[in-house]
């Protein structure tokens, strides 16, 4: 059974029609990159999914480990394993990641029907996965991404993930705004959290990630649709030659 | 005798020609308030005469002042002859256990993590002998005892050390102060006293919680704190079940002496019933606080944790008279549906390098009104006076409302004062952000809330602080949809 099945999904955002009929199906173990030019809907793909209030579902459906995605609150859906990496991590002053991650671990911990953990055991898996993204234990007592760089904003998205242990990861544009040595940093993060239970979704503008992060398909997003899906070779393809031949072959089809 | 006096004279004595008089032996005076029922309360409490003296003054000139208007609240104005100023205190009806509370109050009481002792002493239920507050309460008192500490009531005090009550009742807030100041002057019915020797430093968190008899000390309570040369105590006033009365005006007075090297901490949490949804009912909560460090290096420092009450008049302040002198304000106040929140503070600097730290955080959401006024005055004498004010508002959805009123009075060039001011509001992409983790709204909301304020809750003492956090989110339960 797959872990994440799209069905004719469309959605807008103010009336506006941004997604006009995805169909997308990601088993668990696999990594599928979405690509797409600027403007081609990837983003709303990522909050449609996570249950964002401001876009609406016109049509489709969604089923995430055999649950009516759709259907489901936003938290609920975190809590039952749908991780979104956020482009743009939010601010908020006076909490700090720790505390902030203890009540989300313990919140999803007991919707699936674990007990709560408490500081010291918290503490313990913490300074863990700490090391897999190279993160500061002083950069947790802060205020959430309050005055965090670009990078320190990223690894502390994909930190939260190692702590919440998601089914399905999406990460959407965590290059933008990386250097290279940030990017190592989280897509080896990435990578060391890969199992043959979980998966994860990269959406990317650029191929540059997955030369870290290998998907096994790659799907093009243009006006949004899928308009091609195929293997890794297809972002290669993507950086040599760019998105317009893909336009071009909307065009003339 | 005066003009004025004459009137008054007249005017009281009136009441009695129409045969109107009130009877020593009934539990209750009879509604409104004149001279009569003031004679009539202070000789209930078996008072001495220069206090019911005190009383009179304080009512003769009530009765020609005026309600302030200026705070950024309306109600209903408020019949003063339509309300009963002397009830003897009654028993609370004792209930056999907890199922016999009311379901609502009980659900309450679990949200906030009262224990099950706590709930019981709180509604009345009686409890086992070895675990019963007034027992706890005894073993208390003989410690302060031996520190020479007083820590009663205050009619208790007026009996037991009357030269104390005398020397500094209205001695920080005088009796002519304020239209609520002389309101509860010439009717206040009972309240907390405190003394702390010279050099003792008070070993515990004093609390009204643990004062014998503390119960139904009625609507216009009074309170004197005295810290004399050197000594120290941390005050702590209310608590954070949520609190019924039947009375709608409280007028309450909080004075406090600091002297010279000494230290005054007091810590308030207020949770007075603020009314329904459609903002009817609830408690005015019209209060007058201050103190005064009166000597060199002394220091006060006020934090409130304001979350009741269906309109408040409060400005806890500091008159900075000794050198060196430290006054210190952290507020944090929550308005929800219909309530309405004037408070804030005075900083007065008189003496010379006499510093000031105000920090308030006002929450409004639903449809309430939030307003910080503070004055900080730096009088010509206070050379090198400093003070820094922070005040910043969050707002819950749109059809609430944070307004600030900071006066700044400044007429010594060597002062430095700075302001700084921010609103924000909540974001639905923190709440997002916050339901993409796990946690739901209301959950994301208290998360946020207490991250904003977490400055002044960092100043209560702990197990307060742990209380105080659960009831900021209760307060703003179901504030957004």
């Amino acid at each position: 059974m797959s872990l994440l099945k799209i069905e004719n999904l469309k959605a807008s955002v103010e009336g506006q029609q941004i997604l006009k009929g995805i169909d997308l199906e990601v088993n668990a173990g696999e990594v599928h990159a979405i690509m797409g030019p600027n403007g081609s809907g990837k983003s709303t793909l990522a909050s449609v999914l996570a249950g964002r209030e401001e876009y609406e579902v016109d049509e489709g459906k969604v089923l995430f480990d055999g649950q009516d995605l759709l259907e489901m609150a936003p938290e609920d859906r975190a809590r039952a394993g749908l991780f979104l990496a956020f482009q743009y991590p939010v601010e908020i002053p006076g909490v700090s990641t720790t505390n902030f991650l203890k009540a989300a671990v313990n919140q999803v911990r007991q919707y699936r029907g674990l007990p709560e953990l408490d500081a010291v055991e918290f503490l313990k898996i913490m300074k863990e996965k700490m090391k897999l993204v190279e993160i500061d234990q002083s950069l947790l007592r802060r205020s959430l991404n309050e005055g965090f760089s670009g990078g320190e904003k990223k690894r502390n998205e994909i930190f939260q993930m190692a702590m919440l242990e998601p089914k399905l990861a999406i990460l959407d544009e965590t290059d933008s705004g990386l250097d290279i040595d940030a990017l190592r940093i989280v897509a080896h993060g990435v990578n060391a959290l890969k199992s043959p239970d979980n998966a994860t979704i990269v959406i990317t503008h650029y191929q540059r990630l997955l030369d870290y992060i290998v998907p096994d398909h790659v799907h093009v997003l243009y006006k949004g649709k899928i308009v091609k899906s195929g293997d890794k070779e297809l972002a290669l393809e993507l950086e040599e030659k760019g998105y317009d031949w893909i336009k071009e072959e909307q065009v003339s089809a | 005798m005066s003009k004025d006096d004459q009137i008054l004279e007249e005017f009281t004595s009136k009441e009695y020609e129409h045969g109107w008089s009130v009877d020593l032996e009934m539990d209750q005076a009879p509604k409104g308030l004149n001279e009569e029922i003031i004679r009539f309360i202070s000789k209930k409490k078996e008072e001495p005469e220069w206090l019911l003296e005190w009383r009179l003054k304080a009512f003769r000139h009530w009765q020609q002042m005026h309600e302030p208007t200026w705070a950024n609240v309306t109600y209903q104005k408020v019949d003063y002859q339509d309300i009963i100023y002397y009830a003897a205190p009654k028993q609370k009806k004792k209930l056999n256990s907890l199922d016999e509370v009311d379901p609502e109050l009980r659900e309450t009481f679990e949200k906030l993590g009262i224990s099950l002792e706590e709930q019981k002493r709180l509604t009345g239920v009686a409890v086992d002998a070895v675990l019963d507050s007034v027992s706890v309460a005894t073993t208390f008192k003989e410690t302060l005892a031996e520190l020479g500490i007083i820590f009663c009531s205050f009619s208790e005090a007026v009996k037991d050390h009357p030269d104390l009550v005398r020397q500094y009742l209205g001695s920080v807030v005088p009796p002519t102060d304020n239209f609520f100041a002389a309101l509860n002057s010439a009717v206040f019915s009972d309240g907390s006293f405190c003394y702390i020797p010279k050099g003792v430093h008070c070993p515990m968190e004093l609390s009204t919680y643990f004062r014998i008899n503390a119960a139904n000390t009625g609507q216009f309570e009074r309170t004197l704190i005295i810290a004399d040369e050197g000594a120290y105590v941390s005050y702590l006033e209310g608590c954070t079940a949520p609190m019924r009365d039947e009375n709608q005006l409280h007028a309450a007075v909080v004075e406090i002496y600091v002297h010279k090297d000494a230290e005054v901490k007091y810590s308030t949490v207020q949770n007075w019933y603020p009314g329904d949804k459609e903002g009817k009912g609830g408690i005015y909560n019209f209060v007058t606080k201050r103190g005064i460090c009166a000597g060199d290096n002394a220091k006060l420092s006020w934090t409130q944790v304001e979350t009741g009450s269906a309109v408040t008049w409060k400005y806890p302040s500091c008159i900075l008279k000794g050198d060196n002198s430290i006054g210190e304000f952290y507020s944090v106040a929550v308005t929800n549906n219909h309530q309405q929140a004037d408070t804030g503070t005075k900083m007065i600097h008189l003496g010379k390098n006499t510093k000031s730290r105000i920090v308030s955080k006002g929450i409004s959401a639903g449809k309430s009104q939030n307003s910080y006024r503070g004055l900080v005055d730096i009088s010509k004498r206070a050379s090198n006076a400093r003070n820094f004010s922070q005040c910043d508002s969050l707002l819950l959805g749109s059809d609430c409302g944070a307004h600030t009123f900071p006066y700044i009075q400044v007429k010594n060039h060597s002062a430095q004062v700075e302001h700084e001011a921010t609103t924000s509001k909540i974001g639905e992409d923190q709440i997002f952000y916050c339901n993409q983790r796990g946690l739901d709204t209301e959950e994301a909301i208290a998360l946020i809330v207490n991250g904003f304020s977490k400055e002044v809750l960092n100043k209560l003492p702990m197990e307060f602080a742990v209380e105080a956090q659960k009831l900021l989110a209760l307060t703003l339960e179901g504030s957004v949809g």
